[in-house]
């Protein structure tokens, strides 16, 4: 066991995938030499060579297309996409490539890229720095789809991940790289190290992709969220002292509905968050499902808590970030309904 | 922790160690990295009457040699020479002077004053005035700017209201854009100067398109858009290229190759040929130039916008030049270039250039420099002020919190109506 941080922990992930498998490689925009504007590659560059960490040109379409054609031929891409704002370009190679390749050639084509994304807001990085564009990837058909919320999982998903022989997108909400955070800005920053999410274990292991954590046992009210916003949450509950059960889903495609359908029935309310913005975004896709498997048991109407159906605005971030207070009055709002 | 140990699926079997691959794989090197000395010598720079100047008209092939030569005014003595010298008065000369003076004291004060903590970020241009202050003087007010990150002197040539660029970077209440953006975002339509994009070259094919519609309406105006060395690796500046050329858009497109793209060498953009040099297969004229050289910028800009006026199409020029900082406030260039590298650059600074020229001919001296200096960095420090007295991103004021669902369509859809009603919840 040692203290990471989420870098930490996705950097030894990569540095034990690529020590056990030659095949496996880290690249980029600015991943080699640097190590990552956020850092995470730092060190592989050093360590296995400017082929095995390879800066790339900036264009990340070109950087996928040539990923997916590695992939092909037998080797195991790691794509960082230095913000996931700056994905869009790549969408081409994403949705109709990447994740069509294995179904399109009937079984005989595939590419185990993966691909790492800083995402989210609360880093006053104004709309071009702050997105969550989960919801555009779980509804491109054969990606699986990850966001971790700690630097234990983020180190165990990244390497089943980069097992995975399917594409596998995996979002790092980057706000929480170094800490974990509640929401609540004025507060000072708080380090994994002070967290018990923060103990990695230095060797290999994995958590499956596909397996949502149940972290906070409750009786009154599901609360189910993924990333950033799994601390608001958590600290939403603890703060309010309501009885709820909080499940961090840690993979939004493919969905661990047992967890949340076992969870729903038994409290019969649900609150659903994420950063992303509300229409469209995944929070509807939960909605869908939970009143598909678990109408009966429900006892008010499923809330949802999300960012604005606005770009993510520089001067109103704190604004713009579902709070606690959000939060907390969503759970209540479904506790008054009868 | 139980549940943790559950989830621990440690794979006892290690995969095959005995692959082992001997890469043949090439990868390009930096100009330095910070346990080698910086080397620039294999740079050729020629003399100033060593290019010529070309009729605005000519074909791209007939003129390629300007896509591999590096087109100059100012030589090693600071004076004028060769077939690119413009027709600029000592008088132009100096405006374009005090412009990049201006330019400098604003980044070094907004840099400053992000570092104290009062804005989120800054990009500067140090070492790069000369090309959006050179190229900002050589158009017209009526051309459409559609800038990249560090064009922030072209506002200054138009005129822009330096408290309005310093309220930009602040978010606060008298920020035109209403807080949306990070600093250094700005968007000027009464100067003709569209909104930056932080997604990288989306306005090269825009820019054409404007073009596109000045010449459909029979007008005269250029657009004029600016891309990064490293961001001519994305397909949108092979887009514009295409489109430009197929339809003889009247614009101009640059590529202000500064060397560094954030850590990334310009060797991982350039394929060991000049940038310029990209556009004549796509018949579009490639010229490359001094970008540290005020006259050489301003005379190849001039030709391209006569070139556009006149029915030529597009011209795509590499501004030849270095980033003397780092890419932005979250970087520091020394963790990944040699140290001070940009003092081994050869083609000095832009402003130190022009100023000694200026001295040369008897216009200027170090006095009337030094004096100037001390005038802008006044000046600014005053302009800081009253930016500041609109209030600042922590402590406001800014705009109303609900103008954040204003914009995002024409009228407000009633999603939004909703929305806005229950922030601040």
């Amino acid at each position: 066991m040692a203290k990471m941080n989420m870098i930490q922990a996705l950097n030894s992930a990569m540095d034990i995938a690529m020590d056990r498998d030659p095949n496996v490689l880290v690249m980029g925009e600015d991943v080699g030499y640097f190590g990552g504007v956020f850092r995470c590659t730092d060190g592989l560059y050093k360590k296995y060579g400017s082929h095995r960490a390879l800066d790339m040109p900036i264009a990340e379409g070109g950087i996928m297309g040539v990923a997916i054609g590695m992939g092909v031929n037998g080797l195991r891409p790691i794509v960082e996409i230095q913000f996931s704002d700056y994905i869009y370009p790549a969408i081409d190679q994403i949705v109709s490539e990447l994740a069509r390749l294995r179904h399109r050639s009937g079984g005989e084509y595939f590419a185990p890229v993966v691909i790492r994304a800083p995402c989210g807001g609360g880093i006053r990085g104004g709309q071009t720095h702050s997105q969550s564009p989960e919801g555009i990837f779980t509804h491109a058909c054969g990606l699986k789809t990850v966001m971790p919320s700690n630097p234990y999982e983020a180190k165990g998903l990244l390497i089943a991940a980069i097992e995975d022989d399917d594409p596998v997108i995996f979002f790092e909400p980057k706000r929480i790289y170094n800490g974990p955070f509640d929401g609540d800005h004025n507060k000072a920053a708080s380090p994994w190290s002070a967290h018990p999410l923060g103990d990695v274990p230095q060797e290999h292991y994995k958590i499956e992709i596909g397996k949502a954590n149940v972290l906070e046992p409750g009786s009154a009210v599901t609360v189910i969220t993924y990333g950033n916003m799994v601390h608001v949450a958590q600290a939403a509950i603890k703060n309010s002292g309501i009885d709820a059960e909080l499940i961090d889903l840690r993979t939004l495609i493919p969905l661990d509905i047992d967890t949340i359908k076992a969870s729903v029935q038994k409290t019969g309310r649900c609150v659903v968050v994420h950063e992303a913005t509300l229409t469209s975004g995944f929070g509807a896709e939960i909605l869908s499902q939970v009143q598909e498997e678990c109408f009966w048991h429900l006892k008010a109407p499923i809330e949802r808590v999300t960012g604005w159906d606005t770009p993510y605005p520089h001067a109103f971030e704190w604004e713009y970030f579902p709070s606690q207070e959000r939060i907390t009055q969503a759970m209540l709002r479904t506790l008054e309904s009868n | 922790m139980r549940e943790r140990e559950e989830d621990l699926m440690t794979d006892k079997q290690p995969v095959d160690t005995a692959i082992q691959y001997q890469s043949k794989l090439f990868v390009p090197q930096a100009s330095s990295r910070p346990e080698t000395t910086p080397d620039f010598s294999h740079i050729e720079i020629p003399s100033p009457i060593a290019s010529h100047r070309p009729d605005v008209l000519s074909e791209a092939i007939d003129i390629q040699d300007l896509a591999y030569g590096l087109v100059r005014v100012l030589g090693d003595d600071n004076l004028v020479a060769g077939p690119w010298a413009p027709d600029l008065s000592p008088d132009k000369l100096l405006q374009g002077l005090k412009h990049m003076m201006h330019v400098r004291a604003f980044d070094n004060r907004m840099f400053k004053m992000q570092r104290q903590g009062k804005l989120s970020f800054y990009m500067k241009c140090t070492g790069e005035e000369a090309v959006a202050v050179a190229q900002g003087m050589a158009l017209k007010p009526s051309d459409m700017l559609f800038p990249s990150y560090r064009q922030q002197g072209l506002l200054f040539v138009r005129d822009h209201s330096i408290v309005d660029m310093m309220c930009q970077c602040l978010s606060n209440a008298k920020d035109n854009i209403k807080g949306r953006q990070m600093p250094i975002f700005y968007s000027s339509k009464k100067h003709n100067f569209f909104s930056l994009s932080g997604n990288l070259a989306t306005q090269y094919s825009q820019a054409v398109g404007w073009g596109m519609a000045s010449a459909y309406k029979g007008e005269d105006n250029v657009a004029v858009s600016w891309v990064g060395d490293g961001t001519t690796a994305a397909a949108d500046v092979y887009h514009a290229l295409v489109f430009g050329s197929t339809y003889k858009a009247p614009v101009i497109l640059n590529v202000v190759n500064n060397q560094w793209a954030i850590s990334t060498p310009q060797s991982f953009a350039s394929t060991g040929s000049t940038f310029a040099a990209r556009s004549i297969g796509l018949s579009i004229p490639g010229i490359r130039v001094d970008g540290n050289d005020f006259l050489a910028v301003y005379a190849v800009t001039q030709w391209a916008a006569e070139r556009a006026r006149k029915g030529g199409g597009p011209t795509f020029i590499e501004l030849y030049t270095y980033r003397t900082e780092g890419h932005s406030t979250s970087d520091n260039p020394d963790a990944y270039r040699g140290k001070n590298e940009a003092s081994f650059w050869p083609l000095g600074d832009p402003i130190e250039r022009l100023k000694e020229h200026l001295i040369a001919i008897e216009q200027w001296s170090e006095e009337q420099h030094q004096a100037l200096q001390s005038e802008l960095t006044d000046e600014i420090t005053k302009d800081w002020k009253e930016a500041l007295s609109h209030g600042s991103l922590d402590n406001g004021p800014h705009w109303p919190v609900t103008s954040m669902f204003e914009d995002v369509f024409k009228e407000m859809p009633p999603h939004l109506v909703k929305q806005s009603k229950q922030i601040g919840v």
